[in-house]
């Protein structure tokens, strides 16, 4: 199984999604790097709305992801709750 | 109390429905064919373009939302970069090359990628192609913009800034990227987002948006590293574009499979020449090490596009051709294009000089098997003769690969990696010069196109470029300030300065 992965610009933003995505994807790895941090996981990666909202407090949206985003690995399915990389093999 | 709901919000499928698929029409007294003329001809058939898939699902509104705050936050850094000075903590003056080999070599490369998709999202008749290409058309323009704004400010300080654009257009290496993205744009639509949203975006544009962005960051450079991951979260959705692309016409017709695997083989290895820079780049001219360009390649091509190329087998897909050369090329690469350059320092537009012993210590500890072996002599040698004055430039015009437009001063990786690779072949009685199988084989099979390249060298020997002394075509053809950008960075007034701000002159 290959692995996907999510790498985001290392901001205040960003560390609310990590805990979101550590807690949802308990087999992640994530990797600091100068300026960004790279997560990734052998064959899926979740991020959820609804735990991220949980982490940061306040409402959020999927699409918020994109201001952080630095690049990523995978198939991308992105819902009104969730964005979702796989790889299908 | 108002008693009326509010509409609910609409989620977003719907809204993407409704904001792009829902604003197509149908052709009722115009043809199709003639309204796309570009569809066909290139072989790819579409049974249905509604089977494109966007999976961001980005509307136009949610769009502009995103970029403009994505804007704020850019030219807020940049502020604060050239309110405090912060030229001044870049770890070491050296790496201001790097970054006038960037906006050089590849802003123009972002204004090429503007008008190509403007193009090609012209060539489309299915709607939901049209918009993703158009919102990356705006992408890859705001990222000349904010490109050259972020530089502007080296500008103020250091020597190679100044005319950008005008040496993109003539300056011997940088017709290796010009020429990449003229060859993708000259092809056809679906040829061009092959090339350049599958191949280039996905794959590799990694390797020079995220390792060397995240080296600006290491080098102290704020206003590179944010502009850098500002264009690069336009990126990912570009790469998903691109890996959408691919699984669109691959569904859509068997016949699309080996036109696909052919475009596949060609601009993995065009794009793997391109990059050749960049591996210098992070190699030599990064002074604060992130990772080498072997470890980068390793995670961005390998690890990276080894999972995307066993997720595409599924459709009968296989890895890029020349993938094995590839590989082993991982371990020479960035060595030999350094070399080209400090060979060539009196005519390039940025200063060269020989890495430190810490530095050679790193690449050899990074390169066990060739640096110490091939490179570090060599280095060794032009430590020894600048000691004694005897700095060495070459003279000579290097040859350049017809097709890369690389000067053949890269080796062979099958027998012995100190042989210079070259291959010929003739067409209409002439002979063509190139530097690999990989770009033999491209020129064979599209001989027509490539015997046109615009070669800087053989321009020059044919008198189109000015002079014929060097100087003259540097100082006037150029545009170089020569003397000032070119030649060694020890002994530059780039490095003047930069002893003389710090007191340490």
């Amino acid at each position: 199984m290959s692995k996907v992965y999510l790498a985001l610009q290392d901001n205040d933003m960003s560390h609310y999604i990590v805990q979101a995505v550590e807690e949802d994807n308990p087999e992640v790895t994530v990797i600091y790097q100068p300026a960004m941090i790279r997560m990734e996981c052998e064959g899926k990666l979740v991020v959820n709305r609804a735990t991220v909202e949980e982490k940061i407090g306040r409402e959020w949206e999927i699409q918020e992801l994109q201001l952080s985003l630095v690049t990523l690995g995978g198939n991308v399915e992105e819902e009104e709750d969730s964005l979702t990389l796989s790889w299908n093999q | 109390m108002a008693t009326t709901k509010t509409a609910k919000k609409l989620n977003l499928k719907e809204k993407y429905r409704l904001l792009t698929r829902d604003l197509d029409w149908d052709f009722s007294y115009e043809d199709k064919k003639e309204a796309f003329p570009h569809e066909e001809f290139e072989g790819i058939k579409i049974t249905d373009w509604s089977k494109w898939e966007d999976p961001f699902r980005l509307t136009m509104d949610t769009y502009w939302k995103y970029q403009a705050e994505k804007e704020k936050k850019l030219y807020a850094i940049f502020d604060a970069f050239s309110q405090n000075n912060g030229q001044m903590n870049v770890s070491d003056p050296r790496y201001l090359n790097a970054i006038k080999l960037f906006l050089t070599a590849v802003t123009p490369l972002e204004y090429q990628a503007y008008q190509g998709y403007a193009n090609v999202g012209r060539q489309f008749s299915g709607i939901g192609a049209r918009i993703a290409c158009q919102m990356q058309s705006i992408d890859e323009l705001r990222h000349v913009q904010t490109q050259v704004h972020a530089m502007s400010h080296f500008n103020k300080y250091f020597n190679g800034f100044q005319d950008w654009s005008h040496m993109h257009d003539r300056v011997w290496y940088l017709s290796v990227p010009k020429s990449f993205f003229e060859d993708a744009r000259s092809a056809g639509p679906f040829e061009f987002l092959l090339a350049i949203s599958f191949s280039f975006e996905y794959v590799l544009t990694n390797l020079l948006f995220v390792p060397f962005m995240s080296g600006a960051a290491h080098n102290g450079d704020m206003a590179t590293v944010t502009f850098g991951f500002s264009a690069q979260s336009d990126e990912a959705r570009h790469m998903t574009l691109g890996l959408e692309i691919i699984k669109f016409l691959l569904e859509q017709h068997e016949d699309n499979l080996p036109i696909v695997q052919k475009w596949i083989d060609k601009w993995f290895w065009r794009g793997t020449r391109l990059l050749s820079i960049v591996g210098m780049m992070m190699d030599y001219m990064l002074p604060n090490k992130v990772m080498s360009w072997k470890e980068a390649w390793e995670v961005y091509f390998e690890d990276a596009g080894g999972a995307l190329f066993d997720d595409l087998a599924r459709y009968g897909i296989e890895k890029p051709k020349y993938s094995e050369m590839i590989e082993k090329e991982k371990e020479h690469i960035s060595h030999q294009a350094w070399w080209i350059f400090y060979n060539f320092g009196h005519v390039a537009g940025f200063h060269t000089w020989i890495p430190s012993d810490e530095e050679m210590d790193w690449l050899s500890e990074k390169y066990p098997e060739t640096f110490d072996k091939y490179y570090r002599p060599r280095w060794e040698l032009a430590k020894k003769m600048e000691a004694e004055g005897k700095r060495f430039y070459s003279s000579g015009l290097p040859m350049l690969c017809q097709v890369c437009q690389v000067p053949m001063t890269f080796t062979e990786m099958d027998g012995d990696p100190g042989t210079f690779s070259y291959r010929t072949t003739v067409y209409n009685d002439e002979r063509y010069h190139m530097c690999s199988n990989g770009c033999h084989d491209i020129f064979v099979d599209e001989p027509e196109k490539y015997v046109q390249a615009w070669l800087p060298v053989q321009q020059i020997l044919q008198g189109n470029c000015g002079g014929p002394e060097l100087e003259k075509i540097l100082s006037e053809y150029y545009r170089f300030n020569v003397g000032v950008d070119n030649m060694d960075f020890k002994g530059s007034v780039d490095e003047q300065n930069w002893n003389k701000w710090k007191g340490t002159a």
